[in-house]
């Protein structure tokens, strides 16, 4: 059964792909890439990646697909018409490719139990994060507790985006605030938006705080509360957004969910032990391993909310200032 | 709890029926304005019976809030979407099928005349 | 039950294959935007499906995460629609 639904959404990701690359409107082709980010979503659902489908549904899908769409209204929607000739990249892709086939050869076999990746650290980390850790979540104990340092990789690098998006594009505020701005028309959708926008931050903190027992944490948690401002803009116009919550003060969130992450680091080492060595922050280990993984994701989520949020500003502002000349 | 998976199977089968004939009319109606309604009544319909279906395998737990969640909530967007998509769709210029008979009509009337 | 679950997954993706055939070949745009939400709030049904096949309930957050993103996605297109309208 597993299987079956595998290959049928294995083709439909294959077709997806195909139809995008013949397609000559950009507009439908950053739809269909919303679908496939939802049908490698749901592949990943099917081999229980649970957390990993959670950020694909959510980055992959939604900020993306809205980012792209801010794009497209900067850049225009067709694509232009290629005029080199397309021998030599034709002989590129096939020689890459074949690379590529000739590499998985070697590969192991899928889903072999003595794959190393099954052997390497992955025992190790199912039959001891239960007594060190102690949470029913294990993706988060490893995210959070054993690989801390890539995760404290993985904010900076979200920050560093923002920095370089705004040293780029920056968010230019209008002046004059009467010019057409949000979806005016859609009475229903002003109604509607009012009723969603608060439950969709009340799931961000669900998924938030509820990492360590289910799928989610700070990453999802951040991009479904950012997603939440989005929609308040789209549909009531950037400025009233950037009244809500405006670009310095994301700036500063920023940083601020960055430093939170260090500075548990910092602590720690106070207390005794190695950077980002939770077991020193209580008396208890597993105590102290539970509040440093608190405290992290809720950093990591303050920054990619801020983040996400920041560089939505930054391309959305363009496009309306572009538009209104 | 064999009366539960009866119903439960029923409403499923129920639900997958009308998502199956909403798809179909995406094909098979005439104009778009048409389609939208074919789209967004099964989808409403399939949502809730195929919810409710699953409602009734849960064991009042998290399970079951979570779904209700779901179900109120595609309740409340899925209408909506198909009408801001309704509405842009007129906005944007496009005719209902009966508008564009008329409307072909009166052009060719024009041409006829310029003859 | 376990029939009734997985015949309602499969039907429920067949459906979603007619709604993506439907996005990948349009008369108009607003058809293509039809079938991708129509795409979407399928999925979420499935993903709802599936998680009670292979006994997952954890399966029905990302439903809801779906849900919210589907909706928001499809005011984001109808928003940038309007921007990148072309002169036809």
């Amino acid at each position: 059964m597993a299987e079956l639904i595998d290959l049928v959404l294995l083709a439909m990701l294959a077709l997806t792909a195909l139809r995008i690359i013949f397609l000559k409107d950009l507009f439908a082709v950053v739809m269909l890439f919303g679908i496939y980010s939802f049908l490698s979503a749901l592949i990943f659902i099917n081999l229980d990646a649970v957390d990993v489908a959670f950020t694909e549904a959510s980055v992959g899908a939604g900020i993306s697909t809205v980012l792209m769409l801010g794009t497209l209204a900067l850049t225009g929607r067709k694509e232009k018409k290629n005029s080199h000739s397309s021998l030599l990249p034709l002989l590129v892709v096939t020689v890459t490719g074949a690379a590529l086939i000739y590499g998985t050869l070697d590969m192991p076999p899928f889903g072999d139990p003595d794959n190393p990746v099954h052997q390497h650290v992955a025992p190790r980390y199912i039959e001891e994060s239960p007594q060190e850790i102690g949470l029913p979540n294990m993706v988060t104990s490893v995210l959070a507790s054993y690989r801390a340092f890539d995760t404290l990789g993985e904010v900076v690098v979200v920050f560093a985006a923002a920095i370089g998006v705004l040293a780029l594009l920056g968010i230019r505020r209008k002046k004059d605030s009467d010019l057409e701005s949000g979806l005016k028309e859609h009475k229903v959708l002003h109604v509607i938006a009012k009723i969603v926008i608060p439950h969709v931050i009340l799931f961000a903190l669900y998924v938030q705080f509820h990492g360590d027992f289910g799928p989610g944490g700070g990453f999802q948690a951040g991009v479904i509360a950012a997603a939440a401002f989005i929609l308040y803009a789209l549909v009531f116009g950037l400025p009233n957004t950037l009244a809500v919550a405006s670009p310095k003060f994301l700036q500063w969130m920023a940083s601020f969910g960055v430093l939170l992450y260090a500075g548990v680091g910092l602590v720690s080492m106070i207390k005794g032990g190695q950077f980002l060595d939770y077991n020193k922050l209580a008396a208890d280990p597993i105590a102290g391993q539970h509040y440093g993984i608190i405290i992290i994701e809720l950093g990591v989520g303050i920054t990619v909310f801020a983040v996400m949020l920041s560089i939505f500003y930054a391309f959305s502002s363009q496009a309306e200032r572009s538009n209104v000349q | 709890m064999f009366i539960l998976d009866i119903v439960s199977s029923i409403l499923l089968i129920a639900g997958v029926f009308f998502g199956f004939s909403g798809a179909v009319g995406l094909f098979k109606f005439p104009d778009f304005f048409t389609r939208v309604h074919a789209a967004s009544v099964t989808d409403s319909i399939a949502a809730i019976l195929v919810i409710s279906g699953l409602l009734l395998q849960t064991s009042f737990d998290l399970n079951t809030a979570k779904l209700v969640f779901i179900l109120l909530f595609l309740m409340i967007t899925s209408p909506t979407a198909s009408h801001a998509l309704a509405k842009s769709a007129r906005h944007g210029g496009l005719l209902t099928l009966a508008e564009a008979k008329t409307e072909n009509k009166g052009a060719d009337d024009k041409q006829e005349q310029a003859h | 039950m376990t029939e009734v679950l997985a015949a309602a997954c499969i039907a429920i993706l067949v459906v979603m294959a007619i709604a993506l055939a439907r996005a990948f070949k349009a008369p108009t745009v607003y058809d293509r935007i039809l079938g991708v939400n129509m795409f979407g709030t399928k999925t979420v049904l499935f993903i709802a499906a599936v998680g009670f096949l292979m006994g997952r309930p954890d399966f029905l957050d990302i439903a809801i995460v779906y849900a919210l993103i589907n909706f928001i996605g499809m005011v984001a297109v109808l928003r940038f629609f309007e921007y990148t309208a072309p002169a036809e």
